[in-house]
């Protein structure tokens, strides 16, 4: 039950976008048809639920205060928590180049659809934003951060897939010429982020 | 030579600015720009990362494999938002808006300014004139932070810097504080941008 709501949770009342504007470089970019934001949303939702759990146990067993203790009693004060950006980062980096290779070697037709937004996902802050939400939610265990990560993910991809719908729709509208393309979605975003605030009252 | 480093200066600021001409590094701009001094320190802290981290980058360039360079300026640039941290934390008033600003000072490792600048021009130049790049482009994206906090500040609690500067009968609007009005300041600063400079119109 608590896994429901946590993961209802994240997709809607902590919605990735339009709560902590996470991952809003390319969620802007890469938006202008629905079927390259599609690809961009499940990349992201794939490589959130790959790193998240690492980070967590990086968390666990290395980074926090006292969590070298397994190595030995003398270990027991030691705080590494200052080196946890570093380390997130580098997991992070290091996993998507990793499959970068992997899908251009064994599967090159994915690799033809998602390959462009795979390096840009290295710099999505949504992705190192949630392992550095999940240390500040301080998740009991590892199952909570991957359904914490899903949640997240899919609240990212429905974004920007309803982002880029609506991008189709207003390319046929007769917007003032300063106003087209970047003005027009930004204020777009900012009338759905006032429709997603519906959601922020709700408790679960 | 002068006119060449004039325009890596001033360029960023104005036309080629990174927020509002290049879209990138919005994540943290919206975040960030409910309280003029929260905004601030955001702002320096990035002009100092992106300087620091063109500049190491640039000094490493000719080293870095190909294949592996993300990773290693991301390394270059985490080291930076670290130290930034830790000094932050360290001051006797920065401690507060530290905490304020929670994830986003760490966010600025992904910041896609930093590392755009670090592509696009610290591996094609020498260390100084990165230096300034990575300066002004941190410069360009702390004048819209600062305009977008000013106005929010200003209209959301009718203070400056915590300051009370409408008069009291004034009364707040929340709209303004609220996350999605961010987005929207946003647009109206480049529908204006656009306004001013008709070359930067999208067809």
């Amino acid at each position: 039950m608590e896994y429901i709501s946590l993961f209802v949770k994240s997709i809607f009342v902590d919605n990735m976008i339009f709560a902590y504007f996470l991952g809003m470089c390319s969620y802007l970019a890469v938006s202008k048809n629905v079927k390259t934001a599609n690809g961009l949303g499940l990349a992201v939702i794939f490589v959130l639920l790959c790193t998240l759990p690492i980070n967590y146990l990086l968390n666990k067993f290395v980074l926090q205060a006292g969590a070298l203790r397994w190595l030995g009693e003398s270990f027991a004060d030691v705080d590494l928590s200052f080196l946890s950006f570093i380390l997130f980062i580098a997991v992070i980096a290091a996993f998507v180049q990793l499959v970068e290779m992997i899908v251009e070697k064994y599967l090159p037709s994915l690799y033809a659809s998602l390959g462009i937004f795979l390096p840009l996902i290295a710099v999505n802050c949504a992705i190192l934003g949630a392992s550095l939400f999940m240390q500040q939610k301080e998740f009991a265990s590892v199952g909570e951060a991957e359904v914490y990560a899903l949640g997240s993910g899919i609240g990212w991809y429905l974004a920007i897939v309803a982002l880029a719908a609506i991008r189709e729709k207003l390319s046929y509208s007769n917007i003032p010429a300063p106003l087209k393309g970047t003005g027009i979605a930004f204020i777009t975003v900012g009338l759905m982020g006032m429709a997603f605030m519906i959601f922020m009252g709700i408790q679960l | 030579m002068a006119q060449k480093l004039k325009d890596t200066i001033l360029n960023p600021i104005l036309k080629g600015n990174p927020i509002t001409v290049l879209v990138l590094g919005i994540c943290s701009s919206l975040a960030v720009t409910v309280q003029l001094k929260g905004a601030l320190v955001m702002a320096l802290s990035v002009i100092a990362v992106t300087g620091l981290s063109s500049f190491v980058c640039s000094l490493l360039r000719n080293t870095i494999p190909n294949r592996v360079r993300i990773i290693v300026q991301l390394v270059v640039v985490a080291m930076m938002v670290i130290l930034v941290d830790q000094i932050l934390k360290a001051g006797e008033g920065t401690y507060a808006i530290d905490k304020q600003l929670s994830v986003y000072i760490g966010l600025i490792i992904t910041n896609c300014i930093v590392m755009g600048r670090i592509e696009a021009f610290a591996l094609g130049n020498k260390p100084i004139p990165s230096l300034l790049d990575g300066l002004a482009n941190g410069a360009g994206y702390g004048l819209i932070l600062v305009i977008v906090a000013f106005l929010r500040e200003l209209l959301g609690s009718g203070t400056l810097f915590g300051f009370q500067v409408l008069p009291a009968s004034y009364v707040p609007n929340n709209l303004v504080i609220l996350p999605p009005f961010a987005l929207i300041l946003l647009g109206c600063i480049i529908w204006a941008h656009r306004a001013y400079d008709k070359s930067l119109q999208e067809k």
